[in-house]
């Protein structure tokens, strides 16, 4: 078989598609939703031309979409889909089940913002709505890194140590319909690094064979109660057992692919660095340009780029950040609760852990469809300087809006 | 890093241009990226499309500010579209027109006009009012960033639905071979793209 990688020119969606026919589902379910559903027409062409010998099921909505998976996963199938926004909140009973069940799914979310007001655009309020229900989250830069982390998911998922479903999230409109050079690796390399499918080791369905799957667990008894913290002990166990297994199938890739990605947390141009900014998703590439510049200014600022945000890589995080004195964090969504970003509040969290109280900042941006540009970060790398020399006291805990509309312009 | 903006009607494929753009300049060895913008597309409505082109790997995925050309193709629109907004001083517009230059807008310090009749060119190939691929030819011959066949290799990657692969070939062809090219603003010149 051909060992060649080739090159194409791409967006996002084609690139997941690519990287779904490579690790060869069994079973792909399907409903469309923007800007999700150019990915699954892709997928349909592949099978449709014979290219992916796959299932493709098209049913009538996001809950039938993941229920049909369960079944077909259950019964040692490679599974797939992808959904955004509405569909996501759609298909939400059943997944918060997937978790539960341990089954290794892969999933790609095309991140859009949620509703209300009405809106079809990229933003992440989607995933880190659901951002603690046991799926792991993977969040990728370029249309390269979606085609790649598409691959690796499956290993990761499939891992005995992890065994929980997997969504790959890509920035709607930027990374969706952005198109780039991509390299489609070959089939024999995706094959030799996947190995053998044995995706359902663990609960078979098999009529010679019955077994109760998701039977009535807990309740007020002590031997219940037991029962069911053991199950979510072990979802945890499993969680926390991806943080290594995430980093060696990056390192397997490298090997399989040649192309690096960092796994858990990128840093970048941390070396002597004052401040970073920290980033998430395809915002990552143009905060990265701000901080080439600020360099030439002579401004020591870095990125920190979050890979993996659950498992969320809370020693990788605050070893990045303890190498600076401020940070700032982008957020492309909100947390209601914290009026903050909850990336920002998320990086709070592990920051306790290294006993530093330095000074961060949350900047919410790119909602709906906006753009986060170099000058946005600039201004972000500007104010997480001017906190430094702010005194505690006097810093403010209001996150920065950095699309809202400035004072003074007409309402 | 050379910007490129892409202005043009829903239907008429300026975002289906800007990826065979990219591919093409892919194809010569170079790196790309093109962008959509995204409203609420339907036919008629103003579109555009953003194109960075480099030597080296590009990473930001954002809209384009600031141009280094702009591509119109469609004629009406700049009447309702301020096509030029950030155009850099001596920059390269390309403009789908019947017109005279003399009857053409622009901002005072363009440097390059490339002036070219697609829109008849697109009644006669296609019976229907589709540019995209003839102001890629255009692009092409007042540029020279691109050469033709690297445009009609990326073309057969593409996937038409409006009219097949040899008519929008040869309508690629005959852009270039019918597109004005001017020299303006001498004193402003035209920041070459350098690899």
């Amino acid at each position: 078989m051909n060992n060649m990688s080739r090159i194409a020119v791409c967006d996002g969606n084609e690139a997941a598609a690519w990287g779904v026919k490579l690790s060869r589902p069994d079973v792909v379910a399907v409903y469309p939703i923007t800007p999700q559903s150019s990915l699954v027409e892709y997928l349909s062409k592949f099978i449709a031309d014979g290219e992916l010998d796959a299932e493709l099921m098209n049913v009538e909505g996001e809950h039938s979409v993941l229920s049909a998976l369960q079944g077909a996963c259950l019964a040692g199938a490679r599974t797939y889909t992808a959904t955004s926004g509405p569909g996501l909140a759609f298909m939400f009973e059943p997944y918060v089940r997937t978790p539960g069940l341990r089954l290794p799914m892969v999933a790609s979310l095309v991140n859009r913002d949620m509703l209300s007001p009405q809106c079809v655009w990229g933003g992440q309020q989607d995933v880190m709505t659901v951002r603690d229900t046991g799926w792991i989250h993977m969040f990728c830069e370029s249309a390269q890194e979606v085609l790649d982390t598409v691959i690796m998911a499956y290993r990761i998922a499939e891992h005995p140590e992890v065994m929980l479903p997997v969504n790959v999230n890509h920035d709607g409109n930027y990374l969706s319909y952005g198109v780039s050079r991509v390299e489609i690796p070959s089939q024999s390399v995706v094959d030799a690094f996947l190995g053998d499918k044995n995706v359902n080791w663990h609960a078979a369905l098999d009529p010679d064979r019955p077994m109760a799957v998701d039977p009535l667990t807990g309740g007020a008894d002590a031997e219940g109660a037991a029962r069911f913290a053991a199950y979510r002990q072990s979802l945890c166990r499993g969680m926390q057992n991806a943080l290594a297994v995430i980093t060696d199938v990056h390192a397997e890739w490298e090997c399989a692919s040649g192309r690096a990605f960092a796994p858990l947390v990128e840093e970048y141009r941390l070396e002597d660095a004052e401040i970073a900014l920290v980033t998430i998703g395809s915002m990552s590439g143009a905060a990265k340009d701000a901080v080439d510049a600020a360099r030439e200014a002579g401004i020591a600022a870095g990125v920190i780029r979050i890979k993996t945000f659950r498992p969320f890589p809370v020693e990788a995080l605050a070893r990045a950040a303890g190498k600076v004195r401020a940070l700032g964090v982008v957020d492309r969504a909100v947390s209601y609760g914290w009026n903050c970003g909850p990336v920002c509040q998320e990086v709070l969290g592990a920051l306790y852990r290294t006993g530093r109280a330095i000074p961060v900042l949350s900047f919410i941006g790119g909602l709906a469809g906006a753009d986060l540009t170099g000058e946005h970060f600039a201004r972000a790398i500007e104010a997480t300087r001017q906190a430094l020399a702010t005194p505690p006291e006097a810093r403010t805990p209001a996150p920065v809006w950095l699309n809202a509309r400035e004072e003074g312009m007409p309402r | 890093m050379y910007e490129i903006r892409i202005h043009g009607r829903g239907g008429q494929g300026a975002v289906l241009a800007s990826a065979i753009l990219a591919q093409a300049f892919v194809d010569e060895g170079k790196f790309a990226v093109a962008i959509p913008s995204f409203g609420f597309e339907r036919r008629g409505a103003p579109v555009s499309a953003c194109l960075r082109m480099d030597v080296r790997e590009i990473r930001a995925l954002t809209n384009i500010y600031c141009p280094d050309c702009v591509i119109c193709v469609d004629p009406t629109l700049p009447r309702m579209v301020d096509i030029f907004a950030g155009i850099k001083p001596g920059g390269t517009l390309v403009q789908a027109s019947g017109k005279s230059v003399a009857a053409i807008d622009h901002p005072a310090d363009l440097a390059t006009l490339g002036l070219c009749d697609a829109m008849g060119i697109a009644l006669a190939s296609f019976g229907r009012p589709i540019t995209n691929s003839i102001m890629l030819g255009a692009f092409a011959r007042t540029t020279g960033l691109v050469s033709l066949a690297a445009l009609i290799g990326a073309l057969e990657a593409a996937e038409f639905r409006d009219a097949g692969l040899e008519q929008n070939r040869r309508a690629l062809a005959r852009g270039y071979a019918e597109t004005e090219v001017l020299a303006l603003a001498p004193k402003f010149v035209s920041p070459k793209f350098v690899s």
